[in-house]
């Protein structure tokens, strides 16, 4: 098994990063991870969405924070010390988002990752990219593109 | 290579701006020999340049262009209105040609081709009129002495009797070996002064050794010019500008003045020939001292006065104005964030001095002070490097009028004031639109025909006006004209056709002059070829805002409109007031504040459902509960323990903000919020804390609007999100 991945690793094999988000587990690519840090205490931004937690000061940059939990329809985090922020570069754009904790970093191969079943739930449908088996884990794989606080939304709220 | 091309392109734009203000001043009046010199090196220099990079169409206008300045420089041509007025179009095709070159695209051709053949037909005109006179100074080495005095006499003869308030200077010239060296030559020199007037020249070739012990690379000749002319000591001096130390040089004023007059005691026939002879001799040497090293070049002969102008750009550059360097405005954009870094960590300091109790200590306090002091003044040095004269943007403007002019049948002037005013150059940049348009609507718009004005008792040529300030730390830009003004009534109208307003709306003036800003709104009858192109003043109005100004409008009928734009004076920072609102930090600019206040309940009064007024002196001003605008809360405040700030917008509405706490007064430094997320409402961007965190920075004009809004459909005064 461990052969087999490290054998495919070199062709199409896809680092992830691991994270538990309301006793789920999820992943995202891990290119798009810019650093992960421990929570801070955020400044909330007026009439935001409920899932804009507000922002913070990293180094010199504003960048905003985003309950990735409510996002996709679980129960809003109450962040504790313990909570992880990771940001990620997405386009030009810097964000972070808050999850419960950083379980792993895993390398997947291209067919450990299968489409995303038809569940019918929309949410489902718009941010996840796949689903990973991994070690006997069963994970979905967060599509970061779509799960950007858009214009559309800020602006819907403003 | 791309580099250096980089760098012409550049320098072309500093030529561009020397060239046009030189030409503005010249319409102004200034016949000043320096400016007109100023404006033929920009081109010259222009040239040059496109000529290393081989960019031919751009060579082959600007030699059309120095042509005719060449003219104008040797006053052979008159600055009449007229000249000038394609002089400025030159300048613009020019410009044209050079954007055209760096941005590999093609320009209006036509355009370019029209104002050349114009300049080639001026030059034409003139040159047959001065054709004799050395216009072609054929430099082929060998006729030289022979044209010289060819030269000398017809200059005498166009001097004579010209001479009322003429002088006579007695100049020795005697040129040192190192002034051959480097490919000077005496002659051009003396052909030079003699164009200044009337010249007597006579050679002293007693130093000259036999010919077999002749040294061909030493110098021995010396000249003395007798010069009648009206020109200044300076003007001669000019002439050797460029051989200074490499020669020796008197010049001395004749006492009395008649002495030469018409007496030439030494006989020019004399001079000539003594120099024909001399030069003679002098010639095989110069030819052999200049062949070998290449210098000797025939194409030099129609830049010889070109050349020279050129090397004196350097140096009047490096004398007369200021010192500057060329800087990467990234590193200027570097240093302005690092600064900003700075004073957030100043404020971190000051902060952590605070809580580790020892920021009461007295020496340490005077220290964070002179900490605090020094940044600031850091800051402003670092904001001054960015800053620049928006005397560039203003000559663009001039341009614009300049082809609107052509395009409609009006007279327009462009009277401009305040352009040495300082502003951030991303400003300047970001202002260039919205200017432009305004420009050509108060000249579309604004300004009527010149039947119209004749008629209206008003002068044919109209005048629209763009000044700059400074004011209360801000800039402020007007762009005025002395047309119509606003049509009220069509305004009015045309907003009901359009759904802007109800019919039956009772509108002040100054909103009805200000309906003009809402979007989708254009009062020109036909759609002309100008200013209907499809942009609004609503456009020009969110550009402006995008910059952090203002755009407001006043107008008198049948005296012309003002439209004032108020501008920061950098993006960079801000003078706020830190306050508190349910536990978050919120920053209100401090320009916008009007005053500070403990309200007491008999101020307060209720209107309606959760509508509030505060009464300030007998005005009553409605009262807006920040936390539950922000969202922050749902219950409305307790206004016991509130303090009211009053804030005012640009247009003079007021409204007053209930804050839970006053923290301090200081300088913020303006972080993005758009950058990694978007707009927020209500708030124009973020700043960095002393403790690391984040605030708000609140946007006055949209509090204000909102709250506007909010009161007028009644009842809630927060607004959902």
């Amino acid at each position: 098994m461990t052969d087999h991945r490290t054998h495919k690793k070199a062709d199409d094999a896809l680092e992830l990063v691991a994270f538990c988000l309301s006793a789920q587990e999820f992943c995202v690519n891990i290119t798009s991870v810019r650093e992960i840090r421990g929570w801070t205490q955020e400044t909330r931004l007026p009439l935001a969405p409920d899932y804009v937690r507000g922002v913070i000061n990293l180094r010199g940059t504003v960048v905003p924070i985003i309950d990735l939990s409510a996002r996709l329809g679980l129960p809003p985090v109450e962040p504790t010390a313990r909570h992880v922020i990771i940001i990620f570069q997405i386009r030009q754009q810097v964000v972070g988002y808050v999850v419960d904790a950083v379980s792993d970093i895993l390398t997947a191969a291209a067919n450990d990752i299968q489409p995303t079943p038809d569940v019918g739930s929309q949410i489902a449908k718009d941010f996840v990219q796949g689903v990973v088996t991994v070690e006997e884990r069963t994970m979905n794989l967060i599509g970061l593109e779509k799960i950007l606080p858009g214009d559309n939304s800020a602006r819907a709220a403003s | 290579m791309d580099e250096i091309q980089t760098t012409f392109f550049q320098e072309c734009e500093d030529l561009l701006e020397e060239l046009e203000s030189g030409l503005v001043q010249m319409e102004k009046g200034d016949r000043d020999s320096e400016t007109v010199n100023s404006v033929f090196r920009a081109v010259h220099s222009i040239k040059g340049g496109a000529g290393a990079f081989g960019m031919e169409s751009l060579v082959n206008f600007a030699h059309i262009f120095e042509t005719t300045l060449d003219l104008i420089r040797s006053n052979n041509l008159d600055t009449t209105s007229d000249i000038l007025t394609l002089l400025l179009r030159s300048a613009d095709a020019l410009s044209d040609l050079i954007a055209a070159a760096r941005d590999e695209t093609e320009c209006n051709q036509d355009f370019i081709a029209a104002v050349a053949s114009e300049l080639t037909s001026l030059s034409a005109r003139s040159h047959k009129a001065i054709d004799k006179d050395g216009g072609e100074l054929g430099l082929d080495f060998v006729p030289v002495p022979v044209d010289l005095g060819a030269d000398l006499d017809v200059h005498s003869d166009a001097l004579n009797g010209d001479g009322l308030s003429a002088t006579t200077f007695i100049i020795t010239f005697q040129p040192e070996k190192a002034l051959y060296d480097s490919a000077n030559e005496p002659l051009l020199l003396l052909r030079r002064l003699s164009e200044l007037g009337e010249a007597t020249i006579t050679c002293d070739a007693s130093a000259l050794p036999d010919l077999e012990a002749i040294d061909p690379e030493e110098a021995y000749l010396r000249w003395t010019i007798h010069l009648r002319t009206d020109k200044e000591e300076e003007d001669i001096r000019e002439v050797f500008e460029f051989v200074d130390g490499l020669c020796h040089l008197e010049i001395t004023r004749e006492a009395d003045p008649d002495v030469t007059i018409g007496d030439d005691p030494l006989g020019e026939d004399s001079a000539v020939s003594d120099l024909d002879k001399l030069l003679g001799a002098r010639a095989p040497s110069l030819a052999d001292h200049k062949g070998p090293k290449g210098i000797a070049n025939p194409a030099a002969s129609s830049t010889q006065g070109a050349n020279q102008p050129n090397k004196k750009l350097g140096a009047i550059g490096a004398g007369a104005s200021e010192a500057t360097i060329r800087v990467k405005l990234e590193r200027i954009d570097r240093l302005v964030n690092l600064v900003g870094e700075l004073v957030i960590n100043q404020a971190m300091v000051t902060q952590g001095a605070v809580n580790a109790g020892i920021g009461r200590d007295e020496g340490f306090e005077q220290e964070l002070d002179g900490l605090k002091q020094l940044t600031r003044e850091i800051q402003e040095s670092v904001m001054a490097i960015r800053a620049q004269p928006i005397k560039s943007l203003f000559q663009r403007m001039s341009r614009i009028v300049r082809e609107v002019q052509a395009t409609t049948d009006k007279k327009v002037k462009l009277a401009t004031e305040g352009e040495a005013t300082e502003i951030d150059k991303t400003v300047i940049e970001r202002l260039a639109d919205p200017l432009t348009h305004m420009i050509r609507n108060a000249i579309d718009h604004g300004l009527e025909t010149p039947e119209i004005r004749r008629g209206a008792g008003k002068s044919e040529e109209g005048v629209v006006s763009l000044t700059a300030a400074h004011r209360s730390g801000r800039v402020l830009i007007t762009v005025a004209d002395d047309g119509a003004g606003i049509n009220r009534p069509r305004v009015f109208e045309k907003a009901v056709e359009k759904g802007l307003i109800a019919k039956d709306a009772q509108l002040t003036d100054s909103e009805i002059d200000n309906l003009i800003f809402s979007p989708g709104f254009s009062t020109a009858k036909e759609v002309s070829d100008l200013s209907g192109r499809g942009v609004g003043m609503d456009v020009v109005k969110s550009a402006i805002q995008s910059v952090g100004g203002k755009v407001s409008i006043s107008s008198r009928p049948g005296a012309g409109s003002v439209f004032s734009i108020s501008l920061p004076l950098t993006l960079a920072v801000l003078d706020g007031m830190v306050t508190d609102i349910v536990g978050q930090t919120l920053v209100v600019p401090l320009t916008a504040i009007v005053e500070t206040l403990r309200p007491s309940q008999a101020q307060i009064h209720k209107i309606g459902v959760g509508g509030m007024t505060i009464a300030v002196r007998g005005e009553h001003i409605p009262l807006i509960d920040v936390g539950q605008l922000m969202g922050f809360r749902r219950q409305p405040a307790d206004l016991e323990s509130s303090v009211v700030v009053l804030i005012e917008s640009d247009d003079h509405a007021r409204v007053a903000l209930v804050l839970d706490n006053i923290q301090d007064q200081r300088q913020v430094v303006i972080k993005s919020l758009e950058e990694n997320y978007g707009q927020v409402a209500g708030v124009a961007a973020a700043t960095i804390l002393g403790d690391g965190r984040i605030a708000l920075i609140l946007d006055v004009d949209d509090v204000i609007r909102r709250a506007v809004a909010a009161s007028s459909d009644s009842p809630p005064l927060a607004l959902t999100g």
